[in-house]
């Protein structure tokens, strides 16, 4: 972590909306590759998970970031499908390690979340605005 | 002078736009593991801005109603409920400060 440095609410909610928008590109791809199928088990699709990380500002204030986006530890589900195209010399494929349930309502919760921030935004930039027309 | 005019609405607005910060930063971490959700003893702070001194050593961690497994102790909820009360309380500051602002300027124009 830096030194502390100067937030101010639109550096905290808006980097807050943009790590949250990676967490909700994350969970998009994670869904459009569901029930994808690879004829190995290395080449199989694996969810992806952003890691979120605290940025310290002065007095009290923090902002997110996102370190990086990593794979989840799940394994990809074993078919026995001689009969697909990318079947391997034993008849198997391999489906993307995804559990689509748990992806919904990641999106659903981003969603939220990003909203949230957007709300803050919003009511700082009507204050901000009022403080401003003081004694107009 | 323009301390006595204004009251302690100046201070007030500081304190408020400083909660603010702290809250919208609780928010911005709703989702980081180990984040630990602070907020500002308002009455201290206030009473330390009045003295010129820094707010920071109003600056608290926040006691979680339900402590989740990932040691994030943000809880939306109660958040918000801050958050908009520092909101409406800061339009209170604008408001008193409007109102003294236009009594002076009436009184100036001798109306």
């Amino acid at each position: 972590m830096s030194m502390a440095n100067s937030l101010s609410l639109f550096d905290i909610s808006g980097r807050a909306m943009a790590a949250q928008l990676v967490r909700l590109n994350t969970t998009a791809s994670n869904l459009a590759n569901a029930g994808s199928v690879s004829g190995s088990e290395a080449g199989a699709y694996r969810a992806m998970k952003p890691v979120f990380r605290t940025i310290m500002g002065e007095a009290g204030t923090a902002t997110v970031a996102v370190d990086q986006v990593t794979q989840a530890n799940s394994t990809p589900t074993k078919r026995h499908d001689p009969s697909h195209p990318l079947a391997d010399k034993d008849g198997n494929v391999w489906e993307a390690a995804v559990d689509s349930a748990t992806e919904l309502v990641e999106m659903v919760e981003t969603a939220r979340q990003y909203q949230n921030n957007v709300q803050v935004l919003s009511t700082a930039k009507g204050l901000i605005s009022e403080t401003l027309r003081l004694g107009q | 002078m323009s301390d006595n005019l204004f009251g302690i609405h100046a201070k007030t607005l500081q304190v408020r736009a400083l909660r603010m910060d702290v809250l919208a930063s609780n928010i911005a971490n709703a989702a980081t593991p180990n984040y630990k959700a602070r907020d500002i003893d308002f009455s201290k702070a206030l009473a330390l801005a009045e003295r010129g001194q820094s707010a920071e050593s109003a600056i608290s961690y926040r006691v979680p109603l339900q402590p989740s497994l990932d040691g994030n102790t943000v809880e939306m909820v109660t958040e918000q409920t801050a958050f908009a009360e520092n909101a409406l309380a800061y339009r209170s500051s604008l408001a008193f400060l409007n109102g003294r602002i236009g009594t002076l300027s009436r009184a100036l124009k001798g109306e």
